[in-house]
């Protein structure tokens, strides 16, 4: 059924007990041309994009939970494509422009706000790198200015400016960037890979990858042996514990990031903020409560829960931007499974196997890549070659010396 | 990540005492090794769910390397040592 102001009318005429479940929950087939490990934002993504862009719909997606469980429903639902690197800026600027049409392509309100993010600098050096980075997204058309003191007070007029140790001298803005209601997400790719006939099994677990000369013949689950003729892995948080099943050892580590949401509150950010100065950004959603974000707690992790040191640092560099803050009470707090690669940008591309293909190290930037991150990996799975604004991101580029670290860090994983 | 690590040094002191620097099983290769040896040095890390040997700092004790064994899913603590007793790594 398509959605529409129309269908929910007649559907409240009928007293709302036509509407049907948005896919399927098929009994895997013996056989799929493409096998997707992994039922987030990214697997979800990729099974659309194969199925409406690339013609392959003999697909399934096999996820360990339900489908949502994992970093799509657990991050802080930022847009934004203000990257500074050559490698990175048009992927993100691609995810960007799919964003923008993604609710009329996939027919589901997925509350795409385009409200504008906010990057706070605090003193000189820090404007001027700013200022190249809005330079550099401008270089690749992307939306980008540059605030001044008096034009950030009249947009948010509630921020401590005049910190004795990190007054606030300005912004760099992304007019376009925004949020994304992030459960929406996983629920709009399921339903449109659904009705083009993918398959997306859930609680089915990827125990051992099946291997016969050199190729990869499917995957043993919780549910049976699954054959296929291309893998495709998409479990980002746990790469590594997959990527094993192969013997393939990733430039990955697993780490735990937080997210946090407030009791809801009456309007009062309009916008994304990220501070310069500590790792915090927030912004309001449409019931009120604040969502906000900061570190990840720097220890390999795979349980979904962090550090009460992490709280307590995220709660600080939040009450030193918004003063206002130190009033609010925390509803609720969150922790995710980051793969953290060793350069803080990901990885699309095929790996030492022919027909075993790797999406991973999204570090804790996946989200707003999802759209782009589906469409790439759709191409690099049935062209066998990388989508033109992917093409960095291979999985060799560390030992050759093309690192992408937007940061500048090196390989510390933990900084990213 | 548990709350106490126990120093064989110092005893049990909160974890925010410690610097976390990863996987305790890399060896820094000779300096004539070879890219591949070097590679491996530098961007691959054991990244198991379950048992893991680390590398934490006491910074803010007694300032020595330590080698901490716990586990990434539940976070238990097994074992602490002085990263000396291990011999060369790192």
């Amino acid at each position: 059924m398509r959605y529409s102001a129309f269908s929910v009318f007649l559907n409240a005429l009928r007293g709302n007990k036509d509407w049907k479940p948005a896919w399927r929950s098929p009994v895997p087939k013996n056989h799929y041309d493409v096998i997707i490990i992994g039922g987030g934002g990214h697997g979800l993504a990729t099974a659309y994009y194969l199925a409406k862009e690339f013609g392959v719909t003999n697909v399934a997606v096999l996820e360990k939970n339900y489908i949502g469980s994992g970093n799509v429903g657990r991050n802080t639902t930022i847009i934004r494509s203000n990257y500074l690197l050559q490698g990175n800026n048009p992927f993100y600027e691609l995810s960007m422009k799919l964003w923008e049409g993604l609710e009329q392509d996939f027919n589901f309100n997925a509350m795409v706000s385009q409200r504008g993010v906010l990057n706070l600098f605090h003193s000189d050096a820090q404007r001027d790198a700013y200022t190249r980075r809005g330079n550099a997204m401008r270089l690749h058309g992307v939306d980008a200015d540059l605030l001044d003191r008096n034009a950030v007070r009249q947009m948010l007029p509630f921020l401590d400016f005049d910190n004795a140790r990190f007054p606030i001298q300005g912004a760099l803005m992304q007019k376009r960037g925004g949020t994304v209601r992030h459960d929406a997400v996983a629920w709009g790719y399921a339903r449109g890979a659904d009705s083009r006939g993918v398959d997306i099994i859930q609680n089915c677990e990827v125990t051992g990858i099946r291997r016969e000369n050199g190729r990869v013949v499917g995957v043993e689950t919780s549910q049976g042996f699954i054959g296929c003729g291309k893998l495709a892995l998409a479990a980002a948080g746990n790469s590594t514990t997959v990527a094993d099943m192969v013997d393939m050892k990733l430039p990955i580590e697993s780490h735990v990031l937080q997210a946090f949401v407030s009791e809801g509150l009456k309007p009062f950010i309009d916008n994304v903020v990220t501070f310069g100065a500590g790792h915090f950004y927030v912004s309001q959603s449409d019931k009120g409560g604040l969502v906000f974000g900061g570190d990840i707690d720097g220890y390999n992790s795979y349980a979904q829960r962090g550090n009460l040191a992490t709280v307590e640092h995220v709660a600080e560099a939040g009450v030193a931007m918004i003063p206002a803050l130190s009033r609010v009470r925390v509803l609720r707090s969150w922790g995710g499974v980051m793969d953290m690669s060793m350069d803080g940008s990901p990885i699309i591309d095929r790996t030492h196997i022919d027909n075993l293909y790797l999406n991973a190290g999204w570090c804790y930037g996946g989200f707003k890549a999802t759209p782009a991150s589906g469409f790439c990996y759709a191409h690099l799975i049935t062209r066998n070659e990388p989508h033109e604004t992917g093409r960095a991101f291979r999985l060799d580029r560390f030992a050759r010396g093309r690192m992408i670290d937007e940061k500048g860090v090196g390989s510390q994983p933990n900084l990213h | 990540m548990a709350s106490l690590i126990a120093c064989p040094h110092c005893g049990p002191r909160p974890k925010e005492e410690f610097t976390v620097r990863g996987d305790a099983g890399i060896t820094r290769p000779a300096p004539d090794a070879g890219e591949d040896a070097w590679y491996a040095y530098v961007y691959l890390r054991d990244n198991p769910r379950g048992r893991h040997r680390e590398h934490w700092h006491h910074t803010s004790g007694c300032r020595r390397w330590l080698v901490v064994e716990r586990d990434t899913m539940t976070h238990t603590i097994y074992t602490v040592a002085d990263a000396s007793a291990e011999g060369e790594t790192a």
